[in-house]
């Protein structure tokens, strides 16, 4: 557990150390966010209602999605691991008394606790300032919210540590990430809230993993009835769901990997 | 010896093309996997235009335009947007290629730094996303109800080649921030990917402020908006002249010397990291 708590506080540090970056990220979250905000109070002028959303909803979803974006890295960056997997330097890890997994969640944690601080409670503030947002009055929801927002940073490692171990076989994963960083923000509802989707398939992506990033959280937040249960408990509880069986499959991918790995001498 | 009387392509194009045939010849080398990206790419420019259906699906309209209207201004937009992506899209690692110091290699090369880092990892994955937006584009200019006289269907090349040429300068101008920040990749985003999102609807979306500064200030209105309105041969509902739908040429014209400014201003200063 100390380890964890050492590489976690490094991977803390580590992300600080570009400001620079942050600043310009948080300033493309605050831009798309505006931009998407403004075409969907348009929509909503048009129509006050759909499919349970109103004006506020939207908007406070979009902003959820950009504060969440970075947290989740459901677009990239990917993991360090996938560039060692195909470099070799996976071998040091493996050496490593700590299992793989466990060892590059604490540090994708460390980065999304500073994404989380720097990068979504600033993008989220933007969007309170600027538009007339729904933020709820009860602080046991904004402990659910909070919770949520975790899980989902969970959920995300989840995947990303899969498409990463996907690089034991193939090597190189651009592709995976081709496909995944284009599909995953639609499925998370981070293009547009999975609400104004045909209800049908609003209701297949909603029990897949990507919603667990932004579409949970966004409904959590808003106090929603289309979560699992119709409580504001569902969505953490199906996003619980989510990240232990991930990180089981993960558990099991690895073993399979390791299996594979010859390490060359020397 | 005079030399040979021949009209030919000026030097830097020429390179440009030679360059970026290089890397398309290297990525030929795995087919399957250029023809697979290339395929997941024009995935998530359909998921996209989705996101477009979807919202004109639920509003019926929005500032006047329906479905079809709308498509149009989204298929010039991602045209666009997605021709100045595989021209000129890689000047976007500028900061990477200065803190690795591969920027120093490109300033000793006997070619213009410009096209060098604007053909680095040239791939033509990236007709994934023009391809399905220029379908679109087509798809668009005949469901719309657009009256084809002899001058719009002239000035339809023009506004392309325009709206493009504006593009690569907004992609262009934005890197050279990276002069200054090296970090600031992400702050380039929100003009070029941003710029995209801002135009692929109708700009009276957004109401007069940013139709007005769209067109005074960053002439992103020129894209898409004024030549969707020019095509429709619409008014404009925020009540701007008529003239304008003729600028977007001059508007190009404009932003490229904005971005060759940039550029040559960032050079300038540009003082290496030191090895």
């Amino acid at each position: 557990m100390r380890v964890h708590r050492a590489v976690f506080a490094r991977g803390l540090r580590r992300h600080s150390a570009y400001r620079v970056a942050t600043l310009s990220g948080l300033l493309t979250n605050s831009v798309f966010g505006v931009i998407n905000a403004m075409v969907l109070l348009a929509l909503f002028a048009a129509r006050p209602e759909i499919n349970g959303y109103d004006a506020r909803d939207a908007v406070t979803q979009v902003f959820v999605a950009q504060a969440l974006l970075a947290v989740v890295a459901v677009m990239g960056p990917p993991l360090d691991l996938e560039e060692r997997i195909r470099d070799g330097a996976v071998a040091t890890d493996l050496l490593r008394p700590v299992p793989l997994q466990s060892w590059w969640l604490a540090d994708d944690l460390g980065r999304a606790v500073y994404q989380l601080v720097f990068r979504a409670v600033p993008t989220f503030a933007v969007g309170a300032l600027v538009f007339d947002l729904r933020l709820p009055d009860d602080p046991l929801r904004w402990v659910a919210v909070l919770t949520s927002f975790a899980l989902a940073a969970v959920v995300a490692f989840g995947l990303r540590y899969l498409y990463a171990l996907a690089g034991f076989w193939l090597t190189d994963t651009r592709g995976v990430w081709a496909v995944a960083g284009l599909l995953g923000p639609v499925a998370a509802g981070a293009l547009l809230p999975l609400t104004l989707f045909p209800p049908a398939v609003a209701d297949v992506l909603r029990l897949l993993p990507w919603a667990s990033m932004v579409q949970v959280p966004a409904e959590v937040l808003l106090g929603k009835e289309s979560l699992p249960g119709g409580t504001a408990a569902g969505g953490p509880a199906l996003q619980v769901l989510w990240a232990a069986a991930l990180l089981a499959l993960g558990a099991l991918v690895t073993s399979r990997a390791t299996r594979r790995v010859v390490v060359q001498g020397g | 010896m005079a030399e040979p009387l021949r009209t030919r392509a000026p030097w830097p194009l020429r390179i440009y093309v030679r360059l970026a045939w290089t890397w398309c010849r290297a990525l030929a080398q795995y087919p399957a996997s250029l023809v697979l990206l290339t395929v997941f790419v024009s995935l998530g420019a359909l998921a996209e235009m989705g996101a477009v259906v979807i919202v004109f699906g639920h509003a019926g309209e929005l500032a006047g335009f329906g479905v079809a209207e709308g498509l149009l201004v989204y298929g010039l937009s991602a045209t666009a947007f997605g021709c100045a992506d595989m021209l000129m899209g890689s000047v976007e690692r500028l900061g990477q290629h200065i803190r690795t110091g591969a920027f120093d290699t490109m300033l000793i090369r006997p070619v213009p730094p410009l096209v060098l880092l604007a053909t680095d990892q040239f791939t033509p994955r990236r007709l994934g996303k023009i391809v399905p937006a220029a379908a679109v584009l087509v798809l668009a200019l005949v469901r719309c109800d657009i009256d084809w006289t002899p001058a719009r269907a002239l000035m339809l090349p023009v506004l392309l080649v325009s709206s493009i040429a504006l593009c690569c300068a907004v992609w262009t101008a934005s890197a050279c921030i990276q002069f200054v920040a090296t970090d600031a990749r992400q702050a380039a985003n929100s003009l070029t990917y941003g710029g995209q999102a801002l135009t692929e609807y109708p700009l009276a979306v957004y109401g007069r402020e940013v139709v007005r500064s769209a067109t005074f200030v960053l002439p992103l209105a020129f894209v898409s908006w004024q030549p969707a309105l020019f095509l429709l041969g619409r008014p404009d509902p925020t009540g701007l002249p008529d003239a304008l739908r003729l600028a977007p040429p001059v508007a190009a014209l404009l932003m490229c010397a904005v971005a060759a400014l940039c550029w040559r201003a960032g050079l300038r200063r540009y003082r290496s990291t030191g090895s």
